[in-house]
């Protein structure tokens, strides 16, 4: 690259470090602006900033939530960047920024184990053409040719040895124009990318000092504590607050929109305390009070036989490979609701002023809730802006969609303005209002010839469309394509692992009263449990192996097929299991990845003991392999918990879980040893961060029925009599 | 929309101002006598690092060590407290992470969100205090705090990290 750069000075310089209060770097709210601004420069292009100490600063679109984005996208950039690890650190744009600058971030959504895979291209231009331009500014600096300059961690070379630091030449090359589709690194020639590198966020997380959304405060900050009508569509109908409004510290008591009343006072645990003395009367939609979970289930199972469904994936004649059978096997799978349950729960902060509206708050997409400030406040975007919080925990609750805890911070703050307000959900307030994992069930009828080879299937989904209750305008003439994540032929994001001649892959929708939410894994997780459960199931009926059974079905699909072979040779399935125990795998394909699992179980009586489970995963390129294992780890846990311990059920249309003692996750005394095989095979760009969760359910689970007979069809366990131990 | 009211903060300075010594520091503290000793640190004393998960002892993102002994402060009232009992919150472990625990946590990068970190470390450092060297079962045994991330493996190998670095 010899081309001499356009020195004029670009439009304007972004105030990134004043706008993210600081917080983001770790420097004290206290920072004065004078430090803020010499943070904020100089800017080489949207995604570097090179401060005169050499300190890299990588701006994140994307969020960090514990999966580990964060740095994964810092050592994209650094790597094209050639620059110093050492020097690495980061800063969060807003999103009003990201508006303001016309999206040059792109997207701040971050769900569906996107956080890489679509932001990779983006952000590794980026860091090459600030590397270009750093480059160029020192080959100016020398009158030399650019092509005449190398680099290594920071510091740049000249032809006679002369030395430049990115530092130095910082300034000069933020002058520069941008240059365009700069060419980016092959990846087998990584250094800093692909590395098990240490993540840039810890140290914080182990003095208590890092800052999330729950702990955030400002001078002059009051304290909210609300509760929602814990039946879907009930509305506010009267409320009495004049014992709590003596209670001590309580300034407000307020209704906040038409099924919510919030108490504001000075510390959150006087809220709270005043707003349990807050007596509310509801208007409960008759529909609506007396649904309960058997109610639904009633309702899908009906929907197993319906008439009308959409069509997901299908191909030649099922009924007449169902007709031609030797044998018709038949099973019905259920999977119940599921809530996030964040270790934060939800909560924002916000403030707001005669002609701005800022909050603060940990979210997944800062896009939507900048957008849903706007909207509470009666203000133009242009005139708000969210600060992007740490965030315990995400998972889907915070994603788009859910933006109803800012909603609430921004309502309240109106009627206190100029005063910032503080909203934490308690956290039976939290499992009483969350985005639900949707309930569905499915019924299988497979046919196999007489050699036992499967000739036809078909699967019927029945029950939640998350789309339906969620974002209806999302909706496809009335279907719901998502419902067959991992289910669909011919998708580079989810595709069915099996060739089966006569498929037939359909959906009955049925909704109950209940506000559906992406989950991580959303609905791959029954997918997989109903699919891979079958495909035992068949196996067993045809009497032959069900790894054999699997790899006759999957020749058209290498790259299934591989991480399933990779799973079974690592647990040694041809060996066979030790005395007293079995083995059960699986794999499934979802957000761009090819997963498997294998599981070594062993049951005591009720008492179900998961010893290992091993993992494979081939997500195309992997940017950080330790935190690979983490998110196959933390997958297994949570994928774990929902077929194992947790489920939500209603009564009278309410949530009947509240809190951790009657919605159970995991503990680390059920968590079993994990093995993680990455095996990137390079030609496309997966996930990482949900992909697992798929596979945990049926791996244990057809390791149960291999070891017992006992086939579970319905989660969590207990259904089938059996406990997690 | 109704005008902004002038805020000032009522606190009750008639109740009694219990003295809490945390993390080896006398604060005075005005709050009822009911109020949690979590809510005490977070909202009253400025010490956010010890986290609300659940407020019903099932989490133990709030753990603290009282007396040595690790407790769930969401559980704990200010009125139970004795003048001058020694409260130790995950900012008062070591001034500079230099605790084997937290070492160990850095090194094997143990948090993914780390929200129920500063009651996992808490729970390790007591658990290490009882059982220097703790085998797999006396980890899974005595580390009962949720994780919701899942980290549960590398924070049994952070424990024995800790036992390795201590
Ligand atoms: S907040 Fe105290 S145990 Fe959960
Ligand atoms: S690290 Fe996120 S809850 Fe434990």
């Amino acid at each position: 690259m010899t081309e001499q750069f356009n020195l004029s000075r670009r439009g304007f310089i972004a105030s990134v470090a004043a706008s993210t209060g600081g917080l983001a770097l770790g420097f004290p709210l206290g920072a004065t602006a004078q430090q803020l601004a010499e943070l904020a420069e100089p800017e080489i292009n949207a995604w570097v900033v090179v401060q005169p100490d050499n300190t890299v600063v990588v701006r994140v679109a994307k969020i960090e939530m514990g999966q580990g984005t964060l740095t994964g996208l810092a050592q994209l950039v650094a790597e094209e960047l050639d620059a110093d690890w050492e020097n690495v650190t980061w800063s969060y744009p807003t999103p009003g920024e990201n508006v303001a600058r016309e999206r040059v971030w792109g997207s701040f959504g971050t769900f569906g184990s996107q956080g890489i895979r679509a932001s990779q291209e983006l952000v590794r231009q980026g860091g090459a053409a600030a590397r270009a331009m750093l480059l160029q500014a020192a080959a100016n600096r020398w009158g030399v040719g650019v092509d005449e300059v190398t680099v290594e961690r920071g510091v740049i070379s000249g032809p006679g040895g002369q030395t430049l630091t990115y530092g130095d030449v910082a300034e000069d090359a933020a002058a520069l124009d941008v240059p365009e589709n700069v060419p980016v690194k092959d990846p087998s020639t990584w250094t800093i990318a692909g590395q098990s590198l240490l993540r840039l966020d810890t140290a914080d997380k182990t003095d208590g000092s890092r800052v999330y959304s729950i702990d955030y405060t400002m001078d002059g900050m009051v304290n909210a504590a609300i509760r929602q009508c814990p039946v879907q569509g009930g509305t506010v109908a009267s409320f009495d607050a004049s014992t709590a409004e003596t209670m001590p510290g309580v300034m407000r008591v307020l209704q906040v929109d038409d099924s919510t009343v919030a108490v504001v006072a000075d510390t959150w645990w006087r809220a709270k305390t005043a707003l349990d003395a807050v007596e509310i009367e509801w208007d409960i939609p008759e529909e609506n009070a007396g649904f309960n979970t058997a109610q639904f289930e009633e309702m899908m199972r009906e929907g197993l036989d319906a008439e009308d469904a959409f069509v997901g994936n299908q191909a030649g004649d099922v009924a007449g490979a169902l007709d031609g059978a030797a044998q018709v096997v038949e099973a019905t799978y259920a999977f119940p609701w599921q809530h996030h349950v964040t270790m934060e729960p939800m909560n924002a902060t916000a403030l707001v002023t005669d002609d701005s509206c800022t909050v603060w708050t940990s979210t997944q997409n800062a896009e939507s809730d900048l957008a849903a400030a706007s909207q509470a406040s009666g203000l133009e975007i242009a005139q708000c802006d969210v600060h992007r919080m740490n965030l315990g925990g995400g998972f889907g609750r915070r994603g788009a969609s859910s933006t109803d805890y800012t909603t609430h911070a921004v309502k309240i703050a109106m009627a206190m303005k100029g005063t910032p307000v503080k909203v934490i959900w308690s956290r039976e307030e939290d499992m009483l209002h969350g985005t639900y994992h949707p309930s569905t069930m499915a019924r299988f009828r497979g046919a196999l010839d007489e050699e036992g080879n499967l000739t036809g299937m078909h699967m019927r989904i029945s029950g939640q469309s998350i789309f339906a209750g969620l974002m209806p305008f999302a909706l496809q003439d009335g279907m719901d394509p998502l419902v067959f994540q991992g289910l669909q032929a011919e998708s580079t994001e989810g595709e069915f692992g099996y060739t089966v001649p006569n498929l037939l892959i359909d959906h009955a929708m049925r909704n109950p009263p209940l506000r559906p939410g992406f989950w991580r894994g959303v609905n791959n997780n029954q997918n997989s449990f109903y699919l891979e459960s079958f495909m035992d199931e068949l196996a067993d009926a045809a009497g032959r192996d069900p790894l054999e059974f699997r790899r006759s079905l999957m020749q058209n699909h290498p790259k299934h097929l591989a991480v399933l072979d990779t799973v079974a040779e690592a647990i040694g399935w041809d060996a066979g299991a030790p005395e007293g125990r079995a083995y059960g795998l699986c794999q499934h394909m979802g957000y761009g990845s090819y997963v498997a699992a294998a599981a070594e179980v062993s049951v005591d009586g009720d008492t179900v003991k998961i010893h290992r489970i091993v993992a494979a995963t081939d997500p195309g390129h992997v940017v950080n392999p330790q935190q690979v294992e983490a998110q196959i780890e933390g997958s297994f846990a949570m994928g774990l918990s929902a077929a194992m311990v947790s489920e939500i059920t209603m009564e009278n249309g309410q949530v009947q879980e509240e809190n951790f003692d009657t919605y159970p996750i995991m503990t680390m005394w059920e968590m079993p040893e994990v093995e993680s095989h990455i095996v990137p095979s390079g030609d496309f760009w997966g996930g990482v961060g949900e992909p697992t969760i798929f596979v945990a359910a049926p791996a244990v689970l057809n390791a149960v029925a291999r070891l017992t007979g006992q086939r579970v069809r319905e989660l969590p366990l207990y259904k089938s009599g059996l406990r997690l131990g | 929309m109704e005008e902004a009211r002038r805020i000032t903060p009522p606190l009750d300075r008639e109740r009694d101002m219990p003295i809490l010594n945390v993390n080896g520091t006398s604060h005075d503290v005005v709050a009822e006598p009911e109020t949690p000793l979590l809510w005490v640190l977070r909202e009253q004393i400025g010490l956010t690092g010890t986290k609300y998960g659940c407020g019903i002892a099932a989490c133990g993102a709030c753990t603290v060590h009282i007396g040595g002994i690790p407790t769930r402060s969401c559980q704990v009232q200010l009125q139970d407290i004795a003048e001058g009992e020694e409260i130790v919150t995950i900012e008062g472990l070591s001034p500079d992470r230099s605790h084997p625990v937290q070492q160990a946590w850095v090194e094997l990068d143990v948090p993914q969100c780390g929200y129920c970190q500063s009651g996992q470390i808490m729970a390790a450092v007591a658990l290490l205090r009882d059982i220097p060297e703790p085998t797999d079962e006396d980890i899974r045994a005595a580390m009962s705090n949720l994780c919701r991330c899942g980290t549960y493996n590398r924070i049994r190998d952070g424990i024995k990290r800790a036992a390795e670095l201590s």
